[in-house]
């Protein structure tokens, strides 16, 4: 119910500041047009009606699933969306993969030892991961890998094959995962650092906690000590960021994608606002908005699966 | 919901390295097989007649013929139409050639010529048509295939031009066909010089090369349009070698590829003119105030001694030479040299500070005035830098000027309601010829004429309005001319808008490709041709 209210207040919000920017009409006809050309195309996209009877029509739509179309691309607005859609989804996955499977490895040694030489360079890299700006990093992996280097192609998705016969994603051959390795690397690079600080800051208080002092006393191994003590406890917290960041981590491929030349849909929304294309920016948010909340349900159902205190029903407990 | 097995995506993996290896293997002895290009702006639709928008055309030109063809300089050639002329003062014949054949091997007739022209007006939810340039024709008569005739409601002598806008489509195919057919390829059957292979929405369109073409056959087979907009990007593309061209190098990388032996770089003049507006209303301009900061009562803008103060306080050449890095040049009048009714007598204004100072003093602002410069952010080359220098320029001869900038949306939806006092535009006179800016810029607005559209200033002289639409329906190519010309004398020594200059459009290449570079700013695949090192 909350959803559909944030929904509704989105689509109110982004329609009426849409239409505060200025008549697309005016960037999108050719300035050749004379006076009477320009009021019909007006009138053909429905931009002569007042704001709030452009609303209602797109009200009605939305709640039969139709989100309208694009003004300039002339197809459904949410199928341009869903098309574009794969390409940012494969890129944002690829990005978490490597900031969990290299942060959370990182930030456990740099909190287990972090008077090391190891542990002080894993933390001096993280902050360097923090403060320079995606787009900077993103030319300069191109600089050396694509342009000195010549190793890794500079932009563009490689050739897509359908993953279940229906999807089409470029990491199944060589030449496609070598067009997502920068993006990727770029994208991760921010959601790296973050994941090594949390785990480190997380490893280093659990390890002062009475239950971690407890099974070492026990006499438990090293192993079994880090792996399940300290790494279960670390986890909540780890997987809440995740779930947000994975969010943000799509809805903000944006940079990425414009220095990749990514196909994604980052880069749609972009193109669309150049040119007030309101049908696919409404829907885009709406997309975004409708993502979000799916991630936050998921984080809830593996908090309970973490954390045996959590109950989904927590009303009945 | 399985894994996709290990043998399959093996298998996968081997026929994609096959291919490349094939690939290389076909390729290596020609060497001019295949050209990557990467254009500045993303390509919106396949369907020639939805949306009249640069990179939408920039493609069509491949796939599609047209009656009428614009050579590099911007003047007519023959395309699908052998030759044309006048039957009367409202006919127009047109003779089409024999034997062009559409890329599904049907001929191109008469039929499909008539067929186009009709749709141009009927593609729903057009957000840009192209009905400007088929409207004059009231009536169309096919005499036979090969025959066509226009018929117009007063003379209009732009038929051929408004010819070179509109591609020609099949009737067969595209009969009853929506915009999507067009993008999926279904319906995207021309006759140009290339086939349509692909088109991916926000990155790339693949074509291949038409072996049945009547003309020239362009030398590299296939080719692909990368979509880079970011400027740093497509740098980079070029740079690593993952394309062989580029369109609009950024300018601060200008002298690096002037240096490395490894690129080539070319430009051309560009039919665009960028310029200045007045606001020529007779009212207390918005952002002119007094030095005191409070808003004047007159408007001074629409004294012409202060209109031509400005323009005088402008040093042209050194914003050709530094904000543009040369890749400029100084103008006075709306067309550049080798479009029709470009007037050789009229020189760019000299800079001459003292002058302006004078001017201004005799206008009765010996002290000058405060003025909001506004202009347009990432639409034109340098157009945050251009008005900068140019207010930069005003305040030496004690017009205190601040500068304003918006993206063009926001921008053009203000400019358009007169909310400004001097702001910079910039027009391509995509027809060829200097009715184009003429009509459009400094006619006086008038809807049901269909005049001054985009007269943002509001600009008006009955002279000029009068010789602009005697010009219209001169058939009489000398003639017409004469009139353009003079009109354009007319409102330049009334400084109706103030050029500034016209910009160069740039492309750069690996050394072993070339490009014939065109005044019309198009990127067109078959003017590329691989060069012997």
């Amino acid at each position: 119910m909350q959803s559909v209210v944030v929904l509704f207040v989105m689509s109110l919000l982004v329609f009426v500041g849409v239409y505060a920017i200025g008549n697309p009409i005016d960037i999108l006809i050719n300035p050749q047009a004379d006076q009477i050309d320009r009021e019909r195309a007006i009138a053909a996209l429905g931009l002569d009606k007042p704001l709030w009877e452009q609303y209602l029509v797109f009200l009605k739509g939305a709640l039969t699933g139709d989100l309208g179309r694009s003004f300039v691309h002339a197809t459904p607005a949410l199928g341009l969306i869903l098309t574009r859609m794969p390409a940012t989804m494969e890129l944002a996955i690829a990005a978490m993969l490597i900031a969990v499977v290299l942060g959370i490895p990182l930030g456990l040694w740099a909190g287990l030892k972090p008077n090391g030489v190891a542990g002080r360079t894993i933390m001096a890299g993280s902050i360097l991961g923090f403060s320079l700006p995606t787009f900077w990093v993103g030319l300069m992996l191109i600089m050396v890998f694509s342009v000195m280097l010549g190793w890794l192609p500079s932009n563009g998705r490689g050739p897509t094959m359908l993953l279940f016969g229906l999807v089409p994603v470029s990491f199944l051959s060589w030449e496609g995962l070598s067009h997502l390795v920068l993006p990727a690397t770029n994208l991760a690079l921010f959601k790296l650092a973050l994941l090594i600080r949390l785990t480190r800051a997380g490893t280093r208080e659990s390890l002062l906690q009475d239950y971690v002092k407890f099974a070492r006393a026990k006499g438990l191994s090293n192993a079994r000590v880090i792996g399940v003590h300290v790494l279960r406890n670390i986890m909540i917290p780890i997987v809440t960021v995740i779930g947000l960041e994975f969010g943000s981590v799509i809805a903000f491929a944006i940079v990425t994608e414009s220095v990749f030349a990514w196909p994604g849909m980052g880069k749609l929304l972009i193109d669309s606002i150049n040119l007030l294309d309101r049908p696919v920016i409404v829907a885009y948010l709406l997309v975004i908005v409708t993502l979000f909340i799916v991630i936050n349900l998921v984080v809830d159902v593996l908090y309970s699966a973490l954390d045996p205190r959590v109950r989904l029903a927590e009303a009945k407990g | 919901m399985r894994p996709v097995p290990v043998p399959r995506r093996l298998a996968a993996a081997i026929a994609i390295a096959a291919s490349v290896a094939l690939g290389v293997a076909l390729t290596a002895p020609a060497s001019a097989q295949e050209l990557k290009i990467a254009v500045a702006a993303d390509v919106t639709s396949i369907d020639p007649h939805f949306f009249n928008l640069f990179p939408n055309n920039n493609i069509a030109e491949h796939i599609f013929d047209k009656l009428v063809q614009m050579d590099a300089d911007s003047r007519m050639i023959p395309g699908v139409a052998t030759s044309w002329k006048t039957l009367d003062d409202r006919t127009w014949e047109f003779k089409l050639r024999r034997g062009v054949k559409f890329h599904d091997g049907s001929e191109l007739t008469a039929e499909d010529v008539a067929f186009s022209i009709n749709r141009v007006p009927t593609v729903p939810n057009s957000p840009g048509p192209f009905s400007a340039y088929t409207k004059a024709i009231v009536g169309i008569d096919i005499v036979d295939p090969y025959t066509i005739r226009f018929r117009t409601a007063a003379p209009h002598p732009l038929m051929p031009n408004d010819m070179s806008t509109i591609y020609i489509v099949s009737k067969k195919v595209a009969t009853g066909a929506p915009t999507e057919d067009f993008n999926s390829g279904k319906a995207a059957v021309g006759s140009g010089r290339y086939k349509f292979v692909r088109y991916v929405n926000g990155d790339r369109v693949e074509i291949v090369r038409n072996d049945a073409y009547w003309g020239e056959k362009p030398p590299f087979a296939r080719v692909t349009f990368r979509i880079i907009k970011n400027e740093p990007a497509r740098m980079a593309a070029l740079l690593s070698g993952d394309v062989d061209a580029i369109e609009q190098p950024p300018t601060a990388d200008l002298a690096r590829l002037k240096s490395d032996p490894k690129f080539t770089l070319t430009s051309k003049i560009s039919h665009r003119v960028i310029y200045f507006n007045f606001d020529h209303l007779d009212r207390s301009s918005p952002f002119v105030t007094g030095k005191d900061g409070k808003p004047l009562e007159k408007n001074p803008l629409t004294d012409v001694r202060v209109r031509r103060a400005i323009s005088k306080a402008i040093n042209r050449p050194a914003i050709a030479e530094r904000v543009m890095e040369g890749q400029a040049i100084p103008s006075g009048q709306l067309v550049s040299e080798k479009l029709f009714g470009h007037n050789p007598a009229l020189k760019a204004e000299a800079y001459d500070p003292e002058g302006a100072k004078k001017l201004l003093a005799e206008a009765g602002y010996p002290n000058g005035f405060n003025l909001t410069i506004h202009g347009p952010a990432g639409r034109y080359v340098n157009d945050e830098k251009i008005v900068q220098a140019v207010a930069q320029m005003l305040a030496r001869v004690g017009i205190t000027a601040k500068v304003e900038t918006a993206p063009m949306g926001p921008y053009s939806g203000r400019a358009s309601k007169q909310e400004f006092s001097f702001h910079m535009v910039g027009w391509g006179a995509s027809t060829g010829e200097a009715s184009s800016p003429l009509r459009s810029l400094l006619a006086t607005f008038n809807r049901d004429k269909g005049l001054g559209a985009v007269n943002w200033g509001r600009y008006s002289n009955t002279r000029v309005d009068y010789l602009i639409e005697q010009a219209l329906q001169q058939v009489n190519d000398e003639n017409r001319m004469i009139m353009l010309q003079r009109a354009t004398e007319l409102a330049m020594a009334d400084l109706g808008i103030m050029p500034i200059h016209f910009q160069f459009t740039m492309w750069a290449t690996k050394k072993n490709v070339a490009y014939t570079p065109r005044t019309d700013e198009y990127t067109l695949a078959f003017q590329f041709r691989p060069v012997r090192q």
